[in-house]
């Protein structure tokens, strides 16, 4: 297993900039996730790091040595496909020692890695089978374990719980996560479902447009948002942004919003002109007091809890709470929010402002 | 009252296309029926009109086709004494003797190198063309394989007399690497086509998986790129082999001798001894045997082929 390190890696397709210039270091039996929207570079960024793309600028480093150039056979690694690319005309077991003979292994050698692998994956009895009429969990274990046998320096994934349907995907997202724990291997693994990405990944790099916004566990990520993007793309529903015209200062804690006073954290620069105050759905409290007010457009029930449109002065926003606290439609709420969980944005650049509470975990990766 | 399926035709829409099928099979193939049986006739059976349709079958047609023929006279006939062999037998019933073996196992043989050669250059060719064209950056990609195809849109006999001149000039003229060329040369856009449409369905995970799993490009080509365009080769090699199996015109104009075919052979048959339509028969039978074998034995193939990538798998 191996650390890898990203440095600078750009990959220009034509005139179209598929990555630009990105950086991130994945840790040796980490189980990393790369998100973002369909074309944001992640999949590109992961085909490099394979040896499946070769990066237009920037290094690649597996282990500590420099792979970029290298051929994807010389980089000890393992790949797993969205749609498996099980060899059709093979079965099982040879699909499963496939990459072993390559190496030019004994047979009798082969054989018991194949046996242990079948056996992690619980799939001794379909080893004689045909690829072709296998389950799409089936399918995703022979994937695996052709992953798993040659006992890679990395395992690259990408996407590949998108074949699958919804509620085995959960299932096998638990499968993985505990293969992964079991083994220890260096794992990265692209999705674009954020869900996957916080339920699965010690760590998580959000892309967009080329570009990498976040870096960071997925905790860090979901409460301290470094872009709106971030902010957005992560929880669901998403975070609300509530646009204001003010100002805050150095060391400033509070901001005026429509003549009520919110509390957030200590903020470590200014900023004047347009700004937006970011607050999570879980931290919009109804407060009877509250000198700010909205209106409630619509309740949706999702059984201990509830999602709350809620029409206010800076735009529309969501509220999740518990299912017990009544609210009706076109009923005038009271609003407050939990001060150490806010975030303001500088509405322009879409990046947030640093604060005592976020300062931590906002150097981009 | 039953209840019916939308999609599952009614027992009367089977009948109706059951009869259909049956009909255009019966009317494509009695020709060749017609054809078998008139290969089995007395030539005077073969002229015989009304047609016969139940004779007595003779293999005279075949030993025609085999052999080559004199006339001699009645007294000639009698000093060389009992006939030896079947075939003698039924020759010297029309006061015929046997002079030597005919042509037409060499024919025949040109046949099989000259259609069997092009269609091997034509898939091994075609197939590198086309996993080029698929898989790699060609720059002009889009133009060459307009080209490439723009070389099917004229009848190729229409550049007839340039090829004669041309392999008159080289030496080409009545050999079996002259017209295995002229053949390749013709199939080969179509093969690249089709083979490319085959290519550009497999993909190219497979080929990437095996790059990750160790494999060099060119293994990772002929072990699994190879096995999964299989029934894309296959009927792709029917549809050259028919082609430089069946063509006439050229194998008139360019061959003679040493490397004439079978299709500009069979009609000479004629002229030996009358209208010998029997051993012409024989002669289409037996050359119908190699294609109608190579067709039956790809036939899985040729059907998902032809359908193949029709629907999504």
């Amino acid at each position: 297993m191996a650390q890898i390190r990203i440095e600078n890696v750009r990959k220009e397709f034509g005139a179209f900039t598929a990555v630009q210039s990105s950086s991130f270091t994945v840790e040796d039996g980490e189980f990393f996730m790369l998100l973002g929207p369909s074309g944001c570079g992640k999949t590109t960024t992961l085909r490099m790091m394979a040896g499946l793309e070769l990066p237009t600028s920037g290094q690649i480093y597996i282990g500590g040595e420099e792979v970029g150039m290298k051929r994807a056979r010389e980089r000890d690694i393992a790949f797993v496909f969205q749609m498996f690319a099980l060899y059709p005309h093979m079965n099982v077991r040879k699909n499963i020692s496939y990459p072993l003979v390559s190496q030019g292994m004994k047979k009798a050698d082969v054989a018991a890695r194949v046996a242990e692998v079948a056996r992690i994956l619980r799939i001794e009895g379909i080893l004689d089978k045909p690829v072709g009429g296998l389950s799409g969990g089936d399918r995703q274990r022979v994937a695996l374990g052709r992953a798993i046998v040659r006992n890679p320096k990395a395992f690259f994934m990408d996407e590949p719980l998108g074949a699958l349907d919804a509620e085995f995907r959960e299932h096998m997202a638990g499968e993985l996560r505990a293969l992964h724990d079991r083994m220890g291997a260096t794992t990265v693994y692209v999705t674009h479902d954020q869900l996957e990405a916080m339920q699965m990944g010690d760590k998580i790099v959000v892309m967009n447009h080329g570009v990498i916004e976040q870096f960071g566990r997925p905790q860090q990520i979901y409460d301290w948002p470094a872009t709106k993007f971030v902010a957005k793309f992560i929880g669901s529903p998403s975070m609300n942004f509530l646009e204001f015209e003010g100002m805050i200062g150095v060391g400033g804690d509070s901001i005026d919003l429509g003549g009520k006073k919110v509390t957030v954290p200590a903020s470590r620069e200014g900023r004047a002109g347009t700004l937006s105050l970011g607050v999570r759905p879980e931290h919009v409290r109804f407060v009877d007091d509250s000198s700010y007010r909205g209106r409630v457009i619509a309740v949706e029930y999702l059984g201990t809890t509830q999602i709350v449109t809620i029409d206010t002065p800076n735009g529309e926003i969501k509220a999740r709470t518990p299912s017990s606290q009544a609210a009706r439609t076109d009923e005038l709420v009271g609003l407050d929010f939990n001060a150490r969980t806010l975030t303001l944005f500088n509405a322009e650049t879409g990046r947030a402002l640093v604060s005592e509470a976020n300062e931590g975990v906002q150097r981009r990766g | 009252m039953s209840s019916y399926s939308v999609t599952e035709p009614s027992a009367r829409q089977k009948w109706f296309a059951g009869t259909l099928v049956v009909l255009y099979a019966v009317i494509t193939i009695l020709p060749l029926l017609w054809i078998i049986g008139t290969g089995f006739k007395s030539p005077s059976d073969a002229i015989a009109y009304p047609p016969k349709t139940f004779f007595e079958p003779t293999l005279e047609g075949y030993v025609n086709l085999f052999t080559t023929r004199t006339r001699v006279t009645e007294e000639q006939l009698k000093e060389m004494g009992e006939p030896k062999t079947w075939y003698e037998r039924l020759v010297r019933k029309d006061g015929l003797i046997i002079a030597g073996p005919s042509r037409f196992p060499e024919r025949f043989y040109n046949s099989v190198i000259i259609g069997f050669g092009s269609t091997v250059l034509c898939i091994v060719l075609g197939t590198a063309a086309a996993y080029a064209f698929s898989r790699f950056k060609v720059p002009l990609k889009d133009d060459l394989l307009f080209f490439i195809l723009s070389t099917r849109m004229m009848p190729p006999i229409a550049v007839a007399i340039p090829i004669f001149l041309m392999f008159r000039s080289l030496g080409l003229n009545d050999t079996h690497a002259g017209m295995i060329l002229l053949y390749t040369a013709v199939n080969l856009s179509l093969s690249v086509w089709l083979l490319k449409g085959f290519i550009d369905e497999i993909p190219i995970e497979y080929e990437e998986a095996a790059l990750i799993d160790g494999y060099t490009r060119f293994q990772a080509f002929y072990k699994v790129v190879l096995p999964q365009a299989a029934t894309g080769i296959a009927s792709t090699a029917i549809f050259c082999l028919i082609f430089a199996w069946n063509e006439y015109a050229f194998a008139v104009l360019l061959t003679s001798g040493t490397a004439q075919t079978a299709p500009p052979f069979i009609p000479t048959i004629i002229g030996v001894g009358g209208q010998d339509w029997p051993a012409v028969a024989a002669g289409a039978t037996l050359f119908l045997v190699p294609v109608m074998v190579f067709t039956i034995l790809l036939r899985k193939h040729l059907l998902r082929g032809i359908t193949f990538g029709a629907v999504r798998k």
